[in-house]
């Protein structure tokens, strides 16, 4: 479903240039659950806006459901973004003024959505993530579990083929953290596609498929067979901690 | 994206920001408040002007020697005819003239006793006081007769008589003009400016004694009074047909009180643009204050605008959000504005009550328009600036 080969992203930075992606092919397949780990720098949080087409590759292909996505127009880019890629990030990225429910119709509002519909849709968003009763709180007033669980309900309101979370943990306490990982990995049992940056060890243990990458390349792949989302107690010792501070 | 959806997502970020929301609103309002408050005064004057002229008969045509062309075409070509009591006559008995009135002008001083004041002396006759609805305040004005016959008479402006006389009652009194002595016969009421004279600065004596004191071959002015407003353009071709006769030239100029009303009219409508252009300096200004604001959301709003289009907002879409909010400002201050400056006008109709000041609907239509345009105009730009946003790069930070 996703498919990127030998995808490269190089930046201008002043005068030198810098390859943030070097090469890379990866496959994804329907309703998987893969974690991306790797240092800061070593490329993954490229390679997820990359697959969420908000960036290009600079060379290389890129298709999505069959796509070739680098040659599409921006606004039909702004519509996979709308349609069939949902975002999780670290920082929740709430807008503070709206409640958790005008939060979650946010995609729906760009949509087009009429009103009823929207809130509607929105409401069960928020039932389904477990915050019905905190609807019409703002921001501000919720915990950072709840947060970025609105964020999660934001992100699958509009139905999406793939869930794309940046960190979604690293603002988290242990807990919440928990909290917001079997969230995930519910709707990824029913069949969303589920993409997770981390450098969490712990998170990345949870994953089908970890993929390694250091320095703008993949390091390695490891199919971890079923997943261990229910065992939310299991240290995460074995996934190899990114040392390798050689940035471009 | 719904056109209500848009304008609630714009007004909830506006709402986000009171004070700064409200700064810039108020920039606004004063501008268009100031608009709508001058274009009012200034209309308000011209019609106040043009109520006076009005005032005065709006029958008039005013007759005067030489003709209002451009020199030079013909250097020797015409002589111009004095304008002369005879001519005044045959105006007189022009079948469409109720009345009329020969004026001669001279500037000389009036004395009683050791007081003197250097006034305007007006030659005429007793229909003055009729043409120009001149109202005695006492005694009476110059007697009616034969205008050849002169005479020692002499009417003062209230101000000459106040002037002269200190509370003493002038009539009856001698006044010497220059070295001539003259018998005041009456006072008019105060009435003021009219006409380029102030009529309460002015003395009145018969139009040939005016002639032969001060030398004058040509009179000043004729004054015409027509009999039916409607046939004011037939008077005036009468009178110039007749002239024309006489004269065998085509060298007077009649006008009409209209066209000195469109005249002053014309003077006044610039004015008031004038007022009005000083007034959308405070507009700009209040314009570049919105684009301050809406460029400082912008950039405080980086994250916001990234998470818009991560979540599918199109480029439009974003810049349509922005553009709203900008016109939300102008509009919500131009309307402010309307209402501050209808406030101050009706304030300052209730201190001069005479003073007919209301903002014409062209004007609120243009103080609408306009911060609509500031609006767009001046918003442009910042919401330009976040749809060009690398959505990467705005969302990276928190």
């Amino acid at each position: 479903m996703i498919r990127l080969e030998d995808v490269w992203r190089t930046y201008t930075v002043g005068e030198s240039e810098v390859d943030a992606l070097k090469g890379v092919s990866l496959e994804i397949a329907r309703g998987e659950h893969l974690a991306l780990i790797g240092p800061s720098g070593s490329g993954k949080s490229t390679m997820l806006h990359i697959v969420g087409c908000l960036d290009r590759p600079t060379r290389g292909r890129y298709l999505l459901e069959g796509r070739e996505v680098g040659s599409l127009s921006e606004d039909e880019r702004s519509h996979l973004r709308r349609h069939r890629i949902g975002f999780v990030f670290q920082f929740f990225h709430l807008l503070p003024r709206l409640s958790a429910l005008g939060n979650v119709e946010l995609p729906m509002l760009f949509a087009g959505t009429p009103a009823g519909e929207r809130r509607e849709r929105a409401a069960a968003a928020l039932d389904a993530v477990g915050l019905a009763p905190r609807a019409a709180h703002r921001p501000d007033q919720l915990s950072g579990g709840e947060r970025q669980r609105v964020a999660i309900a934001r992100a699958v309101v509009m139905d999406p083929a793939v869930l794309l979370a940046d960190e979604p943990t690293g603002n988290l306490d242990r807990a919440s953290a928990l909290e917001v990982m079997s969230l995930l990995e519910g709707m990824n049992r029913r069949g969303l596609t589920l993409v997770v940056v981390t450098h969490d060890p712990a998170i990345a243990e949870r994953a089908r498929r970890v993929v390694r990458m250091s320095d703008g390349e993949i390091q390695g792949t490891g199919d971890r067979g079923p997943g261990t989302g229910n065992d939310p107690g299991l240290p995460g010792a074995r996934c190899p901690d990114p040392e390798p501070r050689d940035r471009g | 994206m719904r056109l209500l959806d848009l304008l609630g997502f714009a007004a909830g970020a506006l709402r986000g920001h009171r004070l700064r929301t409200t700064l810039s609103v108020a920039g606004v309002a004063v501008g268009i408040a100031a608009v709508v408050a001058l274009t009012a005064l200034g209309e308000g004057a011209r019609a106040y002007v043009v109520d006076q002229f009005a005032a005065l008969g709006s029958n008039l045509l005013i007759v005067l020697p030489g003709k209002v062309e451009t020199t030079g075409a013909a250097p020797f070509g015409g002589v111009t005819h004095d304008l002369t009591l005879d001519d005044y006559r045959a105006i007189a008995r022009l079948p469409r003239v109720r009345r009329s009135a020969p004026m001669a002008v001279a500037t000389d001083s009036v004395r009683y006793r050791d007081r003197g004041r250097d006034v305007p002396v007006l030659g005429t006759t007793a229909d003055f006081a009729d043409v120009r609805r001149l109202e005695v305040g006492s005694g009476a004005f110059l007697s009616a007769g034969d205008p050849e016959e002169g005479g020692n008479e002499i009417v003062l402006g209230v101000t000459v008589a106040n002037e002269l006389f200190r509370g003493e009652s002038p009539l009856g009194q001698v006044v010497r003009v220059g070295p001539w002595r003259f018998r005041v016969v009456g006072v008019l009421a105060p009435r003021g400016q009219s006409l380029s004279f102030n009529i309460d600065d002015v003395v009145f004596v018969p139009v040939r004694t005016a002639m032969r004191v001060f030398n004058r071959s040509s009179l000043f002015r004729i004054l015409v009074d027509v009999r039916m407003r409607d046939e004011l353009a037939l008077a005036k071709r009468d009178v110039e047909g007749l002239m024309r006769e006489r004269h065998r030239a085509d060298d007077v100029t009649v006008i009409t009180q209209d066209a000195l009303i469109a005249a002053f009219s014309s003077i006044l409508r610039v004015l008031t643009l004038a007022l009005v252009g000083i007034a959308s300096v405070s507009l700009a200004v209040a314009g570049v204050g919105i684009m301050n604001v809406m460029l400082v959301s912008v950039t405080e709003r980086r994250a916001e605008i990234g998470l818009l289009k991560a979540l599918g907002a199109r480029d439009r879409q974003v810049l349509a959000a922005f553009l709203a909010e900008a016109v939300l400002l102008a509009l919500t201050g131009g309307v402010a504005g309307l209402a501050i400056g209808a406030a101050a006008i009706r304030v300052f109709v209730g201190i001069y009550p005479s003073f007919p000041a209301s903002p014409p609907a062209w004007a609120v239509a243009a103080a609408l328009g306009v911060s609509l345009a500031v609006g767009v105009g001046f918003g442009v730009w910042p919401a330009r600036r976040a749809t060009r946003l690398d959505p990467v790069a705005a969302l990276a930070r928190r």
